[in-house]
């Protein structure tokens, strides 16, 4: 193949430009601990109601400044809405859907997970500032998506 | 001379300028494909003022006649992301195959049989969404219900494309046939290449609407599964930016350099960077999954690495169209490290708004590197970080360059010479602010957790989350691009209605190579070859997904929630 230096000189470049973003995305995984969410389970969506946990939504406490906020995502709300924790607290939130695809994503923080009709979803935060934090569902659920929210109160 | 010229392009344009290459029917569809595309530009993009206004709390969809924010959403969705760029695509590359294989296409059926399946599609989607039975948006995502009129209309979109690759590949097969043991010319191959990448990564949706969305929209199965929907959705979902942008590359390697009196630096790059885009575009799609639930970790994982090679590509195209261009500038008189710049001519409206496109393209690709990095998408997911980012990649990238392709493509198949080129300076510029302020709106805001595809105008929560500045940005940014799109609309009417006839029939601009065709060895010519390596990719990246996933959880009956 015949091509000119700069070209090959570019080529390099752009090699180490990419190897560089691997090792920072690996350093964030394994070092700071960003993970994306993974598998936590099937679950049939027309029988949510009967199903544990999701037959009984809400919050629940693990010990040890632990929680889980069980929700359940259906059009156009989630059940519950809204939760309070203290400072502190560690919450993992165990999502499904009862019809629609749903999205959920606690604005502030790094939990942001799909809810899908199938599949229960599950994503951690820490909350250590007193305050309210928002959670949307951020995928298209149909005419009312846009008054799908809800909150974690902290304090 | 003249006086021969002029009853020339009567005839139908610069077209005629090659008697036996270019066919009077494969240039009929050839222009209703563009004009096809061009009407999409044209309504998809005045969604987008609803949509840039809906920021605000400016909410406007009823005076459009719409039942809600989602059915124009879906219009935007589906006229841009399908109509506009398959049409586009069709068209243009269909015509610079003509001109690089310098024959004409090998089956006229195909190209008309393309322009017909493209109206059809088209009038059955836009039929389905207008009356409300397909605000689905773009995605389409099962559990949702839509009208099987839709899913056939989005078909019939796919199918116009495929004709079109069988008709590309069979052209480059006849061009083989008449010479043999000589390399293809890179502006065909590229083209076909852009198309057989194409015809791999739409097996997803094709699969996904024929075998799993219309038999249960149909009733003929009960339930689906809606995660393993998605993973279909997706596979053909990623590589579908690269068919958008293929088409811009094609004209910034070997257009634009024509254009500014510069040369592409060699064949064989070109050549190199088209092939890796044959081969890791399509295993790549679980990059838009990393947050569902129900995809293993570890695919998650391979799929990141297959995202991050298919960059490569494209950033060696930022240094050598850079490259290309310099040499223009240069030989135009520009001097120094960055006095070329000046030196390219920025007074015609096809160029600039290409370099304006191609600059914001540095930007795009910028945030889709943040999109793509495994973790830091859990930041950004579906918030409207997302369209501020596509708006600088297809919505700029693809589309200002298409319509600065189209300020030589009119005129060269009208016979027609461009007027306004001073509105269609304009009309780049402001785009380009437009875009800017617009994606410095929609990134800003959802960093701070806005979401996308929701009418915020009408969201209880909007004053919960303090973008209301970065929201004003969008507004105003959004209202820019939308007056920009008017200009260019007002310019390519007043060309065909009112354009003065060229005295001399156009040819198409072609760039010259600095180490050409000859000098390219016979691997990167072989497009079955590559073709199974691109097979070969996509098994190794879902096969072991598949069977990690299966057995399908089919669950969900269709809904209807609109
Ligand atoms: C003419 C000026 C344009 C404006 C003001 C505009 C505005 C917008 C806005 C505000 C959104 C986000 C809506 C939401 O998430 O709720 C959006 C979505 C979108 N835009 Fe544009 N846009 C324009 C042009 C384009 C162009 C030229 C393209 C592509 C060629 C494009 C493709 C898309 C796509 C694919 C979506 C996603 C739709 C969805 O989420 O279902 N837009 N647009
Ligand atoms: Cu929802
Ligand atoms: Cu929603």
């Amino acid at each position: 193949m015949r091509i000119e230096t700069y070209e090959r000189i570019f080529m390099v470049l752009a090699g180490l430009m990419l190897a560089l973003g691997i090792v920072g995305i690996a350093i964030g995984a394994l070092v700071a601990g960003v993970h994306v969410p993974s598998p936590a389970g099937r679950v049939d969506p027309r029988a949510l109601s009967t199903t544990p946990p999701f037959d009984q939504p809400g919050l629940r406490d693990l010990g040890g400044g632990k929680y889980e906020a069980v929700l359940v995502a259906r059009a156009w709300q989630f059940q519950p809405n809204e939760i309070e924790v203290p400072v502190g607290s560690t919450v993992t939130f165990t999502l499904a859907s009862s019809d629609v695809i749903h999205g959920f994503e606690l604005t502030g923080t790094n939990a942001n997970v799909m809810v899908i009709p199938g599949q229960i979803s599950q994503v951690t935060a820490r909350f250590d500032q007193p305050g309210e934090y928002l959670w949307v569902c951020h995928e298209y659920c149909g005419f009312g998506h846009h008054q799908m929210y809800g909150k974690v109160v902290v304090r | 001379m003249s006086a021969t010229a002029r009853p020339q392009a009567v005839a139908g344009g610069g077209a005629v300028a090659r008697e036996g290459v270019f066919l009077a029917e494969q240039l009929w569809p050839i222009k209703g494909q563009l004009a096809l595309a061009l009407i999409g530009l044209a309504v998809g993009g005045l969604m987008g003022l609803m949509q840039a206004l809906d920021r605000v709390g400016i909410v406007i969809y009823k005076g459009l006649l719409l039942q809600s924010y989602y059915q124009g959403l879906t219009i935007h969705g589906v006229l841009l992301a399908f109509l506009f760029t398959f049409g586009f695509g069709n068209a243009f590359v269909s015509l610079m195959a003509i001109r690089g294989f310098e024959r004409p296409l090998a089956s006229t059926f195909l190209v008309q049989g393309a322009f017909w399946t493209m109206l059809a599609g088209t009038l059955l989607a836009a039929y389905a969404i207008l009356r409300n039975q397909a605000t689905v948006l773009f995605t389409f995502y099962a559990p949702m219900r839509a009208s099987s009129l839709f899913y056939l209309g989005a078909a019939l979109l796919v199918v116009s494309t495929l004709l079109t690759a069988l008709n590309l590949v069979l052209t480059r097969r006849a061009w083989q046939r008449e010479h043999p043991a000589e390399r293809t010319p890179l502006l065909g191959f590229v083209g076909v290449v852009t198309y057989v990448m194409w015809a791999l990564a739409s097996l997803g949706v094709v699969v996904l609407v024929v075998f799993f969305l219309l038999p249960w929209q149909l009733g003929w199965l009960k339930t689906t599964d809606p995660q393993f929907n998605r993973i279909l959705f997706w596979y053909t979902g990623h590589a579908i930016v690269y068919f958008w942008l293929m088409p811009a590359y094609i004209s910034w390697y070997l257009i634009v350099p024509r254009q500014v009196g510069g040369r592409v630096f060699s064949d064989s790059l070109v050549r190199l960077v088209f092939i890796l885009l044959l081969i890791f575009s399509v295993p790549t799609g679980l990059h838009h999954q990393y947050v569902d639930p129900g995809i293993p970790t570890v695919m998650k994982v391979v799929h990141l690495f297959t995202t991050f090679s298919v960059v490569y590509p494209s950033l060696v195209t930022a240094f050598t169209v850079m490259a290309a261009l310099e040499d223009g500038g240069r030989a135009r008189g520009g001097r120094g490290l960055l006095g070329w710049i000046w030196k390219l001519p920025w007074g015609d409206p096809s160029v600039a708004a290409q370099l304006l496109a191609m600059l914001v393209f540095i930007l795009g690709g910028a945030t889709g590197i943040v999109n793509a990095s495994y973790n830091l998408n859990n930041v950004v997911h579906n918030t409207s970080f997302i369209p501020g980012h596509f708006h600088m990649t297809v919505g700029t990238a693809v589309a200002l360059s298409f319509i600065g392709i189209t300020y030589w493509l009119i005129p060269y198949l009208s016979g027609r010479e461009l007027m306004g080129r001073r509105l269609a300076l304009a009309q780049a510029w402001l785009w380009f602010v437009g875009v800017l302020l617009f994606a410095r709106g929609q990134i800003a805001a959802g960093l701070l957790g806005e979401p996308r595809r929701s009418s915020i105008g009408e969201a209880p929560y909007r004053d919960l989350i303090s973008a209301g500045l970065d929201n004003w940005l969008t507004a105003i940014g959004g209202t820019l691009m939308v007056i920009s799109g008017a200009l260019y609309f007002i310019v390519i009417l007043w060309t065909l209605l009112a354009g003065r006839r060229l005295a001399q029939p156009m040819e198409i601009p072609v760039a010259e190579m600095r180490f050409g065709a000859r000098e390219t060895a016979p691997l990167w010519d072989r497009l079955g070859f590559w073709f199974l390596v691109g097979v070969i990719l996509v098994a190794i990246a879902y096969i072991p997904l598949f069977v990690l996933y299966l057995p399908l959880n089919s669950v969900s009956p269709p809904i209807k929630v609109y």
